[in-house]
C-alpha cells in the first residue's frame, strides 16, 4: 500500500441529515457507484483527501524507483538487467500517471513535488528499507509489489474518475512486477548456498516492512470510515494485511523460505494465519524521517530534481523562442 | 514552478481501423516533444500504432451542470434506436 | 555468408558492436530514477533497454561466431577490461544530464550510419540485427538530437553547459571512424562499411544538429583512441566492470 496514514481532511463521517443537499446529491452518486469527474462539484475535504492520497501514491513510486534502481547496474544477467529497467521504469510510469490524476484536482506536479521534497508530504515507509543483496529485488518485487497489488487492486473502483483509471492502468502492469520478484527467488531458492542465504536474508529484512506497508489498525479510526464512505478507500488496513499474509505464506513455503515469526500458524477457526504484528514504534519512527535510508532517499530526489532544473528551464526556452521564431515567420 | 512544461492530453489509436482513445496526459515543452513523449511513455507494452497529442488547456468540455439540457433530452428519442422497430422474423437479416 | 577465413575478425567486430551499446546501455541505465523530469527518465530508460537487447543479439553473435561455446552474458560478465573492444567515447561518465545527451547524440549518429549500411550486410545475420537495431536507433538520435537542439539554443546556461559537453566528448568522436585490419577484412568480404567511409555523412549532420543548436564544433580532429582496439581503455571501463560482473564474479558458477 503505497499510500499510507492519509489523514483524511474533515472530521468523519457526515450524517445524511446534516449533509447540505451538494453533499447528499454527491454521496448519492458515490453510492450508486457512478465515478467523480474532474469538473464535478465535489466536497473540498473529499479534493483536499484526494490530493493527500494520490500524491503520497505518487511521491512513492518515484522514490520506489530508488531501492530497486540501486541493482540496476550489478544485475547479473543482461536479460535480469532489462526485466529490472524496464520494471523500474514502470514505476516511474506509475508515478506520472498518478501525478496526473492529481492534477485533475488543481495541484501541479511542481507543487506536489516541492511538497515531497520539503517533506510537507509523504511517501510509503518501505522505501526507506535498503536493498543489500541480490536477492533483494526478488523480495521487492514480491512482498512489496504484492502489498501493493493487495490495496491497488480494490482501488481500480474508488470513486474518482482519473484515479481510478490510473489505478486499471497501473494494475495491469504491476502484475508483471510481482512475477518478476517471485521469479528471481525461485532462482535464488533453488540455488547454491549462498543465494539461498541471500533469498532468506531478504525474506528476513522485509517481511515485516512489508506488512507495515498496509498501516496500523484502523478499525477505529473516523478518518478512515469517511474514506470509505467517500470510496477512496476500499477495505480497512487489517483486511488488506491478512488477505497478505494468507496469500505470501504458502509462496514462502513453496520456495522452501522461512517466514520470520515463531507466531505465525493457520488457525483453523478463523480459516486464516495468526500473525505477528510489526513493531509499530519503528513504523513511526521511519515517517518521521528516522528509518534506514530516509536520508539518501530523500537526497536521491532532492538532486534530481535540482540539478534537473536548467534542463527543464532549458527545453521550454527553447520551446518558447522556437513558438515566437514560428509566429515572426508567419 | 513558473515555468513549468504545460499538460498535454494523449490520445492513441492501439490497432488499425479504430480511432484514437484518450490515455493520458504527460508534460512536454511543446507538441513535438510531447509526441515523443507519448511513444515513451504509453506505449511501451507496444499500444499503439498513432498518436495525437492536444495541449490540455486547448480542449473545451461540456460542464457537468449542463447535463440535463445537453443530455437527456435525447433519452427521449428511442424511436432513433432499430430496437424500436418489431420486423417480423420472415423479413430475414435487416 | 561469412567464411571461416575471417572468422576472427568477423567476432573482433561483432564484439566492437555488442561491447558498444554494452557499456552505453549500462551508462545510461544509470540514470533511471535520477533524470530531470519524468518522461524523460522513462525516455533514457527505453533507450537503455534498446541498448541492452540489441548487446544481447550482437554478443550472442559473437558467441556463436568464436565457437567456444560462450553466451552473450559470458563474454558481458566475464571478460576483463582489455578484451573489451567499444569505443572510448561510451565508457565517459554520465557527467550532467546534458553531457550524456551529448554523448548520447554523437553516439547515436555514428550508429545510425553504421547500421543502415549493415542493414546491407552480405552476413545475412548481421544484417538482420542491423535491420532490427536500425529503426530502435532511428528513434534515439531524434530523440538526443532534438534534445541537444533544445538545450543548447535553450537558456544562457544550458548553452553553456551544451558547449561545454560537446567540447569534452569530441575528441573521442575520431576513434568512432577509425580503420585497422579487422574493418579493412569486414569491408573486404561484404561484411561492414570501412568506418571512415561513413565519416562525411556523419560530419553533415553533426553540423546541421550543432547548428540548429547553436553550439561551435571544436575545429581540433585529434581524437583519442584505443578502445576499439583493446590497446587502451580509460580509467573508467574498470569501474563500469566492477559493479557490472560484481555478481557473476563473486559467486562463479551459479544461476540467476
Amino acid at each position: 500500500m503505497y499510500a499510507q496514514m492519509i489523514k483524511t481532511a474533515g472530521t468523519g463521517v457526515k450524517p445524511r441529515e446534516e449533509m447540505t443537499p451538494e453533499e447528499a446529491a454527491f454521496q448519492d452518486r458515490i453510492d450508486a457507484d457512478i465515478k467523480i469527474e474532474p469538473k464535478d462539484w465535489m466536497p473540498d475535504e473529499y479534493r483536499a483527501t484526494l490530493v493527500r492520497q494520490i500524491g503520497q501514491h505518487a511521491h512513492s513510486e518515484i522514490v520506489g524507483q530508488l531501492p530497486e534502481g540501486n541493482w540496476i547496474t550489478r544485475a547479473p544477467t543482461l536479460e535480469r538487467k532489462a526485466i529490472l529497467l524496464a520494471k523500474v521504469q514502470d514505476e516511474a510510469g506509475h508515478g506520472l500517471y498518478l501525478y496526473c490524476a492529481a492534477e485533475t484536482l488543481g495541484v501541479s506536479r511542481d507543487e506536489l513535488t516541492e511538497d515531497l521534497l520539503s517533506g510537507r508530504m509523504k511517501y510509503s515507509s518501505i522505501f526507506n528499507y535498503p536493498t543489500l543483496n541480490w536477492a533483494d529485488i526478488g523480495a521487492v518485487g514480491w512482498l512489496v509489489d504484492g502489498a501493493a497489488i493487495m490495496n491497488q487492486v480494490p482501488l481500480q473502483r474508488t470513486s474518482y474518475g482519473p484515479y481510478s483509471r490510473a489505478m486499471i492502468r497501473i494494475c495491469k502492469e504491476e502484475s508483471f512486477h510481482q512475477r518478476q520478484g517471485y521469479d528471481i527467488m525461485m532462482k535464488m531458492a533453488q540455488g547454491t548456498e549462498a543465494q539461498k542465504k541471500m533469498a532468506q536474508d531478504a525474506l528476513n529484512r522485509f517481511w515485516y516492512p512489508s506488512l507495515m506497508m498496509f498501516g496500523p489498525s484502523d478499525k477505529e479510526s473516523v478518518h478512515s470510515a469517511q474514506s470509505m464512505a467517500w470510496k477512496i478507500k476500499i477495505d480497512s488496513n487489517d483486511e488488506l494485511r491478512q488477505r497478505f499474509v494468507d496469500q505470501t505464506v504458502p509462496q514462502a513455503e513453496y520456495l522452501g523460505l522461512t517466514v520470520p515469526d515463531d507466531k505465525l500458524k493457520w488457525n483453523e477457526e478463523r480459516g486464516h494465519y495468526d500473525f505477528s504484528e510489526p513493531d509499530w514504534t519503528e513504523f513511526f519512527n521511519v515517517l518521521k524521517g528516522k528509518g534506514p535510508c530516509n536520508t539518501e532517499r530523500m537526497n536521491g530526489r532532492k538532486r534530481a530534481w535540482e540539478d534537473g532544473a536548467w534542463v527543464r528551464d532549458g527545453l521550454m526556452a527553447h520551446a518558447q523562442k522556437r513558438a515566437a521564431r514560428k509566429v515572426a515567420a508567419e | 514552478m513558473k515555468n513549468e512544461w504545460p499538460l498535454w492530453e494523449v490520445f492513441i489509436r492501439g490497432q488499425h481501423g479504430l480511432s484514437h482513445r484518450h490515455v493520458g496526459s504527460l508534460h512536454a515543452p511543446d507538441a513535438e516533444m510531447a509526441v515523443k513523449n507519448a511513444r515513451d511513455v504509453y506505449t511501451r507494452r507496444n499500444e499503439g500504432v498513432s498518436i495525437w497529442v492536444v495541449e490540455a488547456r486547448h480542449i473545451t468540455a461540456t460542464n457537468p451542470g449542463d447535463k440535463g439540457p445537453m443530455f437527456e433530452p435525447s433519452e427521449s428519442k428511442i424511436y432513433r434506436h432499430p430496437t424500436f422497430f418489431d420486423i417480423p422474423d420472415d423479413v430475414g437479416a435487416m | 555468408m561469412a567464411t571461416k577465413d575471417h572468422s576472427a575478425d568477423l567476432f573482433e567486430f561483432l564484439l566492437r558492436m555488442g561491447d558498444n551499446t554494452l557499456i552505453l546501455g549500462h551508462r545510461v541505465s544509470e540514470w533511471c530514477g535520477h533524470a530531470p523530469v519524468l518522461e524523460e527518465d522513462i525516455a533514457l530508460a527505453n533507450t537503455a533497454l534498446d541498448l541492452i537487447g540489441q548487446t544481447q543479439l550482437w554478443l550472442g553473435l559473437a558467441g556463436e561466431v568464436e565457437g567456444q561455446g560462450r553466451s552473450a552474458d559470458d563474454l558481458a560478465f566475464l571478460r576483463d577490461a582489455w578484451d573489451f573492444r567499444n569505443v572510448l567515447l561510451v565508457e565517459l561518465p554520465n557527467g550532467d544530464f546534458g553531457q550524456t545527451l551529448m554523448r548520447q547524440f554523437l553516439f547515436d549518429a555514428w550508429q545510425e550510419l553504421m547500421l543502415d549500411a549493415l542493414k546491407g550486410s552480405s552476413d545475412a545475420r548481421v544484417a538482420e540485427i542491423a535491420a532490427k537495431a536500425a529503426k530502435e536507433v532511428a528513434y534515439h538520435v531524434e530523440r538526443s538530437g532534438d534534445t541537444v537542439i533544445g538545450l543548447g539554443d535553450g537558456t544562457e546556461e544550458s548553452h553553456a553547459r551544451m558547449q561545454a559537453a560537446l567540447d569534452y566528448l569530441y575528441p573521442y568522436v575520431g576513434e568512432m571512424f577509425e580503420s585497422d585490419a579487422v574493418d579493412a577484412a569486414m569491408a573486404q568480404a561484404g561484411i561492414a562499411p570501412d568506418p571512415a567511409s561513413l565519416r562525411d555523412a556523419y560530419d553533415a549532420k553533426l553540423a546541421a544538429v550543432m547548428g540548429e543548436a547553436t553550439l561551435s564544433t571544436p575545429d581540433d580532429r585529434f581524437t583519442h583512441n584505443g578502445g576499439r582496439t583493446g590497446r587502451m581503455h580509460t580509467e573508467h571501463l574498470g569501474h563500469i566492470l566492477t559493479s557490472m560482473q560484481w555478481l557473476q564474479r563473486a559467486y562463479p558458477g551459479a544461476s540467476w
